[in-house]
């Protein structure tokens, strides 16, 4: 165990433990801004949204006598399910009188549905080489490729480099979207853009924390974060940090021990970093609270 | 009178209801005027509206006489208080800083000159000491008075504020104000959606009665007379403030 967070236990585990760490530095800084946005559960939906997209471009991929776990093969029908998913939920927002919650519960179990029927039926065709798919539900590192690591990791990098340069139109949107289109700033655009950073951590994170559970570190830092700090810029460095060493100690985690499965241990620190926080933030955390009380 | 705004048959909708009704006027430069009527009037809805804020039903709004697009630099808005989430992680000299993201843009760093400058615009609401408070630390009027700032890092030539005076005590108004006066006097268009009829004429120079149609629009004294103000209210009208 200790060698695996010392990063010595094989150049692949190490590459997989790093690949963890920036998806999760990626996921908690997006995560922060979503959170300011009060849009934290769309992404739920949109990881539920994937798993059809999973199953039929491994379908695709097999028929055109490829190989199935091709991830940016996998990844592009994850991508492409799940906008459709996001779209039908802003068809059902728009067109209805539904309320957001509502529209999400829909999207969210109809399209889970349609992935659990695609992936018991490949699993029951015994096509290719299906032994990973069961990954994308609840996350494993389990038979990465290095080129997968590279993906994420590299992926994750980009994410954090965009919502550099976004940084200031997307707290003005969150905060204030009237304002923001005063100045010349289209609040439709920034969170056109906020989704797209949303949907690339889904997509890398699927493979690694699962459909089911990614949205856990897209949330759960934020929230964590925010009991810190009153203020934006650290609040994201917070969450990021929260991500990125729970993606570290996960990914490091089911290294040592075989068969934990990462991302529920990614998951499960993640809401060890919020419980800390719950207790110990200086201001709104339990302590704090109980030592004003008195 | 250089014309600062111009609204042109605007109308807006709110699905069935019209909010706003074929409202034309004419805004001018080097003076404060005030969009008075009763409640869901469109008072703020016009404002909104010109700004592209919420969406034209007909009609449209010109600014120096050009589009809004165009003229984006000149033109300063203050929302509502209500408008926003104020336990928002974010202090009160950087949403001052919001006020000048058209001169930051997305990707330079702001720098110690920009930070003194959003501190001048605090200097001028009397909110020096309250720089790097979280702005949910507040009180009412202090936060109305953050989005005055943020309206004056703008900038701009024409300042348009959405009830600037609503849930301020005295003395905050009485800030409030002096800020605007100022603002006027060096010759830019300052407009307030306006609740307290008594004070139109001691502050105001010109006046918008707008009750989803226009009233009457222009300088107080011709205006702001007791027929205009009953043709507006209805008979709603305070019986002090219809004397």
């Amino acid at each position: 165990m200790i060698q695996a967070f010392l990063l010595q236990s094989g150049y692949n585990a190490t590459l997989v433990t790093l690949g963890a760490m920036a998806l999760g530095l990626a996921t908690g800084a997006v995560g922060a801004f979503l959170f300011l946005r009060k849009r934290s559960l769309v992404p739920d939906a949109m990881a539920h949204a994937t798993l059809p997209g999973v199953g039929l471009a491994f379908l695709v991929m097999v028929a055109f006598g490829g190989e199935g776990r091709f991830l940016p093969g996998l990844l592009l029908g994850a991508g492409v399910s799940s906008l459709l998913g996001l779209w039908v939920l802003q068809g059902l927002v728009r067109g209805t009188r539904l309320p957001e919650d509502a529209a999400i519960g829909i999207v969210l179990s109809t399209f889970y549905g349609a992935g659990i029927v695609l992936l018991t039926y490949i699993q029951g065709l015994g096509a290719g080489r299906q032994a990973g798919l069961e990954g994308f539900l609840l996350g494993s590192t389990a038979g990465m490729l290095r080129e997968d690591v590279y993906l994420i990791a590299g992926g994750g990098v980009l994410v954090l480099a965009a919502l550099f340069c976004l940084r200031r139109v997307l707290v003005m949107v969150a905060f204030d979207p009237g304002y923001a289109r005063v100045l010349g700033v289209r609040p439709a655009w920034v969170d056109a853009a906020l989704m797209a950073l949303v949907l690339a951590v889904v997509l890398l994170g699927i493979r690694v924390v699962g459909a089911i559970l990614v949205v856990a570190l897209l949330i759960t830092p934020a929230v964590a974060a925010r009991m810190w700090t009153d203020r934006v810029g650290v609040m994201v460095l917070i969450s990021a940090g929260i991500g990125g060493a729970a993606g570290f100690g996960g990914a490091a985690m089911s290294a040592a021990v075989p068969g934990l499965p990462t991302g529920a241990v990614i998951v499960a620190l993640v809401f060890a970093g919020f419980v800390i926080s719950a207790i110990f933030a200086p201001k709104r955390g339990l302590l704090g609270y109980l030592r004003r009380a008195a | 009178m250089t014309v600062a705004l111009a609204f042109d048959h605007l109308s807006v909708l709110y699905g069935a209801v019209t909010a706003v009704d074929q409202v034309t006027a004419e805004i001018p430069m080097g003076a404060m005027t005030a969009i008075v009527g009763p409640n869901g009037a469109g008072k703020s809805t016009l404002l909104k509206a010109a700004l592209g804020v919420v969406p034209k039903a007909s009609g449209e709004a010109r600014f120096f006489g050009t589009s809004l697009d165009e003229a984006r630099a000149k033109v300063a808005y203050m929302p509502q208080r209500a408008s926003v989430d104020w336990d928002f992680p974010i202090r009160v000299i950087d949403v001052v800083l919001m006020g000048m993201q058209r001169a930051l843009g997305l990707l330079r760093p702001v720098r110690a000159a920009d930070r003194a400058f959003a501190m001048d615009c605090l200097a001028r609401v009397e909110l020096t000491d309250f720089a790097k408070r979280q702005i949910g630390a507040l009180s009412g009027g202090q936060q109305q008075r953050v989005f005055l700032a943020r309206a004056l890092a703008q900038r701009a030539q024409l300042y348009l504020l959405d009830e600037p005076f609503a849930g301020v005590d005295a003395k905050t108004e009485a800030a409030i104000v002096r800020v605007l006066q100022g603002l006027r006097d060096e010759g830019a268009a300052v407009v307030a959606v306006h609740h307290d009829l008594a004070s139109v004429p001691v502050w105001f120079d010109r006046v918008l009665l707008l009750n989803r149609r226009l009233i009457a629009a222009g300088p107080v004294a011709a205006v702001f007379t007791p027929d205009a103000l009953r043709e507006t209210y209805g008979g709603a009208l305070p019986p002090l403030q219809a004397a």
